[in-house]
């Protein structure tokens, strides 16, 4: 039986990522969209990586995506995860677009696979900052 | 005005330690810069060109090694795109030399991953405070989780097996135990490899690289000046570098850098897959060495697996692979780029007894540098017999 539980602890964070972290501490996936290309990116960035434009708005996400691969992690000897062996690392690719490395959670690490559904969850980490993992939809 | 043909690897020795807890990595990259040179023929005196990179080198390390080797060369190169650097490091090198800018290149690797107890696979992530890193940091991504993430979607994909994966660890093997400076020797089966314990699925311990200390040296010159010294000339026909990672788009992750570097160094030589006599790529882990096989163009995406077996990529197979066993047995500190480019060359010049690939005429090299499933680098060298 897998503990699971990772201990996350606050991100580091700087002007251009903060909002992400911020939005995570509310329990909402922030996104950025370019207001010129359309392109939407992650991770968070002070200017467009397609067209080098400036004009980024923000936008929530719905928090809904699909693992794209995934490892159940037996072996992490740094602290904070050493104890939460078995868990697993995986790839998310949200319904906006943009892939992001994740936690899977709330299920036994056997029961993970590619294609599976899955929506955001956040783990609060304190002044008003958090951490999105997914867990099964 | 191409590169190809015009330079040559004068120089190429790999330091025998596996384990060296008494040595600096400078002193490794010293004693092997002297193998190098004298194998070469030429002297400390000669070098006006020098390229490294270390695991624990600062931002000044090339600089920092200049004055312990007490020289002052007039060409500096420390370009660190993770363990693939010294494979890129020849083709820097190639048009330092063919510009004018240097003539005589030492390409040095010293390690003592083992002896200070790196715990480089599975001892990375939390990411401490670098904004940067905090969107990967939170999630405990280890080394090998990284390419365990590549490792699933390929077996997804395509149907690989751990049984394909684990006959690469295999041949690494039966190549090492050909080796006597390999770090393991111990013939294994695919068996032993399935039963070694889960460290990130599907990679077992034994689909995992070793950890060793070591480091090693090359020496790049002109062809015509080659021929003058005392070792048969190793040619560049062809090199190229790419660099890949999972941002925007959604990318495939099974398509990897060594894609692009080598269309573009087999663009730049000429040569087809079928003038290849053997390869050296890095196998970090066993997946590393499937996929890259498909992304140089050896098999098609997909077929990685069923190439691997039946002892193809075997010493006596139709594409013999890392005859020295590889990161997988023979040794890793840390970055293995250059022994890719010395065992190349050596097979190239020929004798190297039991694990001689016979009639070795063109060898291709491959390293991959960072972390597969996250943000790599890929740089790829082809090299023939004068
Ligand atoms: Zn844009």
């Amino acid at each position: 039986m897998a503990k699971q539980e990772i201990e996350y602890r606050a991100p580091a964070t700087n002007w251009q990522t903060r909002g992400f972290w911020e939005g995570c501490g509310r329990g909402e996936l922030v996104l950025q969209r370019c207001g010129d290309c359309g392109t939407v990116q992650h991770k968070p960035r002070g200017i467009c990586a397609s067209c080098l434009s400036s004009a980024l708005e923000h936008f929530v996400a719905c928090g809904r995506g699909r693992v794209y691969t995934y490892t159940v992690t037996h072996q992490n000897n740094m602290p904070g995860f050493r104890d939460a062996c078995p868990y697993v690392l995986a790839y998310v690719d949200l319904e906006e677009g943009p892939r992001l490395m994740t936690q899977v959670a709330g299920c036994e690490p056997d029961a993970v696979e590619i294609g599976m559904a899955v929506k955001a969850d956040f783990v609060d980490t304190g002044d008003g900052l958090g951490v999105p993992r997914f867990v099964p939809a | 005005m191409t590169l190809s043909g015009q330079i040559a690897i004068a120089g190429a020795y790999e330091h025998p330690t596996r384990f060296a807890p008494d040595k600096s990595e400078s002193l490794i990259m010293a004693e092997s810069a002297r193998g190098a040179l004298e194998e070469a023929g030429l002297r400390l005196a000669d070098v006006d060109g020098l390229f490294a990179a270390g695991i624990s080198m600062g931002p000044m390390g090339v600089v920092n090694l200049a004055e312990y080797l007490n020289i002052k060369p007039r060409y500096l190169d420390g370009t660190n795109i993770g363990g693939s650097s010294f494979v890129a490091h020849v083709s820097h090198a190639a048009a330092a030399i063919h510009a004018g800018l240097c003539e005589v290149a030492l390409i040095l690797y010293g390690s003592t991953a083992a002896s200070s107890a790196m715990a480089i696979g599975t001892g990375l992530g939390g990411g401490g405070r670098d904004p940067e890193a905090a969107f990967v940091a939170p999630y405990g991504m280890t080394t090998v989780g990284s390419y365990a993430l590549v490792a699933r979607r390929h077996m997804h994909l395509y149907g690989t097996t751990p049984e394909q994966l684990a006959e690469i660890a295999v041949t690494m093997r039966q190549h090492a135990s050909l080796n006597p400076e390999a770090k393991m020797q111990k013939r294994i089966d695919v068996a032993d490899v399935l039963e070694s314990r889960m460290i990130s699925t599907p990679l077992h311990l034994l689909d995992c690289c070793i950890i060793s200390d070591g480091g090693g040296a090359v020496i790049v010159t002109s062809l015509e000046r080659a021929r003058d010294l005392k070792q048969p000339p190793i040619v560049l026909r062809g090199c190229g570098e790419a660099v890949c990672h999972q941002e925007i788009g959604s990318p495939d992750l099974l398509t990897i850098a060594a894609k692009q570097s080598s269309e573009e160094a087999f663009a730049m030589s000429g040569l087809s897959h079928d003038d290849v006599d053997l390869c050296t790529i890095y196998d970090s882990f066993t997946i590393t060495l499937l996929v890259t096989l498909e992304n140089l163009g050896f098999c098609k995406p997909g077929e990685g697996g069923a190439f691997v077996e039946a002892g193809r990529i075997g010493l006596s197979g139709a594409l013999p692979v890392n005859p020295d066993g590889g990161g997988l047995s023979s040794n890793h500190p840390g970055m293995r780029g250059i022994f890719l480019v010395i065992e190349a060359a050596r097979q190239l010049r020929g004798g190297m007894g039991e694990r001689q690939v016979d009639g070795a005429e063109v060898a291709l090299v491959h390293g991959t540098g960072g972390t597969l499933g996250a943000i790599h680098s890929g740089a790829t060298l082809l090299l023939s017999r004068d």
